[in-house]
């Protein structure tokens, strides 16, 4: 015991180097990453967040704080980028709400009017053209992918013994695009909608050959709308303007759809061949058309679940 | 650790150490990498627009290049295991050289996947722990974890083996098992995980097959023991590091069984897809026969497949393939073919037709040609850097000062 009494001073010595070392190390790393915040903090005001949004968390993980602090830049850069207010949303998924999508096939007749309505609503880039729509031309009454084109440009349509399939993201509920991104940069939001974050992409396309349904598009160059087309009411998951490489798709137009309004391709439809609305609402028009009609999906066989049905009558 | 400093220092001095046929082709792969350079700007500067590339076709070539030099760099196994397994004695000189080969080639196909993104800015997203990799969910994480891990492997052992025999010692066997035992379990799994990146699109039918991960290794160690023996002639030529006849034998007998085994495969998949074409095998179809108007990859392949077939006549002929013209042109034909059908012969038809059945065909722009030969001129380079000290060492030139 003596000798523990003598070896007492010593001991504490060193056990004050060590804290003092330990202090330096914490202090060192605690630098480290202010200095790293500072920096990236200095990136989100300069409005471009580039090589430090490693330092940026996951837009899930954001506080309410962080997210609208991010909103008011990015709101400020695209009202510089396209002059006037530019309103960037971040409305949530409504509680009990899954939404899902089904498509007359006896109505649609060809006219791609919800393919310029859904470029309009959400700002999609001129030049190169982007759509999310596609609309396949389909000869007879077959259903054979393979069979349709897309480029069909008759003086007239529908032509006589042509069928139409109007294809987009059929939001899956075991989306395999989700599953292929490296950096979890999509994912499947509480009331079914597949979003991206452009902001955390990487550009590497991986998700784009993982789609069994071609969904996804690519900004090969930086998208161009003109100011004066510009929707400027956006959602950050949604239609707000993309930066260049990145991916995007159609998102059941969730700056509409989370208000309670519908999505402008079925606003669009001059047949009345979309119907959408909540899955879990009994009442709603979508479960109408799920009970009441015969429906299918395309490739069911894949096990991907669309929430999005095509229908007879 | 000052010594091992001072080993590091002296293979740099080593690289800086040659005749004017080395500097010439440092600079030649140098002028290779500045042209590369200045690709990869105008590519940033415009976008991926400049690809030939577009949404129905999202990857070219980049990716194919990227793949055939995951297979070069997993070949490396190939003498590795000869010689720590099996005490092939003869090929322990040259093991280092297959190492080396390797490092350069995960080097080289990491830059194919930078290059290939559409947000270069935002790469770092993809490390692990600090970013925000979708680890085990994605295949392509699993792609960023495994090529650098299998260069560091493979720098690591090389860096250990010269430095033990810099200090004139041997390597010690209790670091060096593990070692060799973690690099072998690596490269295989290197090579499975690439081909399980598009094995696990069941999107398209092309790539969703169970043949498509064994295909790949035999092509791999077919095409890298290859393009080994082809620089082990070079080496020899040039170096003091000799060629062993029984260590050309062996890797010999490597590529021809590799590559029989790579073409019955071949025949296995054209079968299956050609007896009674489903609309599964419209991607099949594309690659050998065209659809149609489309068929830009139907000459490619039979060149492939040609080259594929001398080669492996030449190989089975014992009066040719001894002799050491008609071997390297056997080898070069075999990488050659092997780069075709395991490059964008593998992955192009992958998205011919798209999943909705429309049928657009890829062919690289000027600006991906130029940036894959800068790619391939850098993986060049740093080979010709790293076999520097390792035939320094080797050699017995480079030895600790005493």
């Amino acid at each position: 015991m003596s000798d523990r009494n003598a070896d007492g001073p010593r001991h504490s010595r060193r056990d004050l180097l060590k804290v003092l070392g330990a202090g330096a190390v914490a202090g060192a790393g605690g630098v480290a990453l202010s200095a790293a915040k500072a920096l990236g903090e200095a990136a989100e005001a300069s409005d471009s967040p580039g090589f430090w949004s490693l330092f940026r968390e996951h837009y899930r993980e954001m506080s309410r704080a962080e997210v609208s602090a991010m909103v008011a830049r990015l709101e400020r850069k695209y009202g510089r980028q396209y002059g006037g207010e530019v309103t960037v949303e971040t409305t949530p998924a409504p509680e009990g709400v899954v939404f899902g999508y089904a498509l007359s096939l006896d109505r649609c007749r060809g006219y791609r009017d919800c393919v310029h309505a859904c470029a309009r609503e959400n700002n999609l880039g001129r030049d190169p053209e982007i759509q999310y729509i596609r609309v396949l031309e389909i000869e007879g009454n077959e259903v054979k992918l393979s069979a349709g084109v897309s480029d069909y440009d008759p003086e007239q349509v529908p032509q006589p013994g042509k069928r139409y399939l109007p294809v987009q993201c059929f939001q899956c509920d075991d989306p395999p695009c989700v599953q292929a991104c490296p950096v979890d940069a999509t994912w499947m939001e509480p009331d079914g909608i597949v979003v991206i974050d452009y902001d955390h992409c990487i550009g590497c396309r991986y998700c784009m050959t993982a789609c069994p349904y071609w969904a996804r598009r690519f900004n090969w160059k930086s998208p161009s709308v003109p100011a004066e087309e510009l929707n400027r009411q956006t959602h950050y998951l949604g239609n707000r303007p993309r930066p260049r490489g990145v991916v995007e798709k159609c998102s059941f137009c969730i700056q509409r759809t989370r208000k309670g309004e519908l999505p402008a391709c079925q606003q669009a439809c001059p047949t009345g061949a979309r119907v959408f609305g909540n899955l879990l609402d009994p009442d709603s028009p979508i479960r109408y058309v799920l009970e009441n009609k015969t429906v299918f999906r395309l490739k069911e066989e894949l096990g991907t679940e669309p929430k999005f049905w095509y229908f007879a009558g | 650790m000052g010594e091992f400093f001072r080993f590091c220092v002296a293979c740099l001095r080593e690289m800086k150490r040659g005749g004017p046929v080395y500097w010439a082709g440092l600079a030649l792969l140098g002028a290779g990498v500045v042209a590369g350079f200045f690709a990869y700007l105008e590519q940033l500067r415009e976008g991926l627009i400049v690809t030939g590339m577009c949404d129905h076709v999202a990857w070219g070539a980049y990716i194919a290049n990227f793949t055939f030099l995951v297979g070069v760099a997993a070949a490396a196994v190939m003498v590795i295991i000869p010689v720590y397994v099996f005490h092939h004695d003869p090929s322990k000189r040259i093991v280092l050289v297959a190492e080396v080969l390797a490092v350069a080639a995960c080097f080289a196909a990491l830059l194919f996947v930078i290059v290939d993104l559409g947000r270069p800015d935002r790469m770092l997203l993809m490390l692990p722990l600090l970013g925000s990799l979708n680890f085990p969910g994605s295949l392509l994480a699993w792609d960023v974890i495994v090529v650098p891990g299998y260069a560091a492997i493979n720098l690591a052992i090389p860096g250990y083996v010269l430095y033990r025999e810099y200090r004139q010692r041997e390597a010690a066997p209790r670091v060096i098992g593990p070692a060799i035992g973690l690099a072998i379990l690596w490269a295989i799994a290197l090579h499975v995980v690439t081909a399980f990146l598009f094995v696990a699109d069941v999107a398209r039918p092309f790539w969703h097959s169970a043949l498509l991960a064994p295909r790949f290794l035999a092509s791999a160690f077919a095409s890298g023991p290859a393009l080994l023996l082809g620089i082990l002639h070079l080496v020899d030529h040039r170096t003091s590091l000799s060629l062993a006849p029984e260590v050309r034998t062996l890797l010999t007998r490597i590529v021809t069984a590799a590559l029989q085994v790579n073409l019955i495969m071949l025949g296995a998949e054209v079968f299956t897809e050609l007896y009674r074409p489903t609309h599964h095998s419209l991607s099949a179809r594309y690659l050998f026969l065209g659809l149609g108007e489309a068929r830009a990859l139907v000459p490619w392949f039979y060149t492939a497949l040609s080259l594929e077939l001398l080669a492996v006549a030449v190989l089975m002929l014992p009066p040719l393939a001894r002799r050491t013209g008609p071997l390297l042109v056997a080898c070069g034909m075999t990488v050659i073919g092997v780069w075709i059908e395991k490059g964008m012969g593998l992955v192009i038809p992958g998205f011919i037709p798209s999943p909705l059945g429309e049928i657009v065909e890829y062919v690289p722009k000027p600006v991906e040609v130029v940036l894959s030969l800068g790619i391939w001129c850098a993986g060049g380079l740093l080979f010709m850097l790293l076999l520097k000290p390792v035939v320094a060492v080797k050699s017995g030139a480079l030895r600790q000062a005493q």
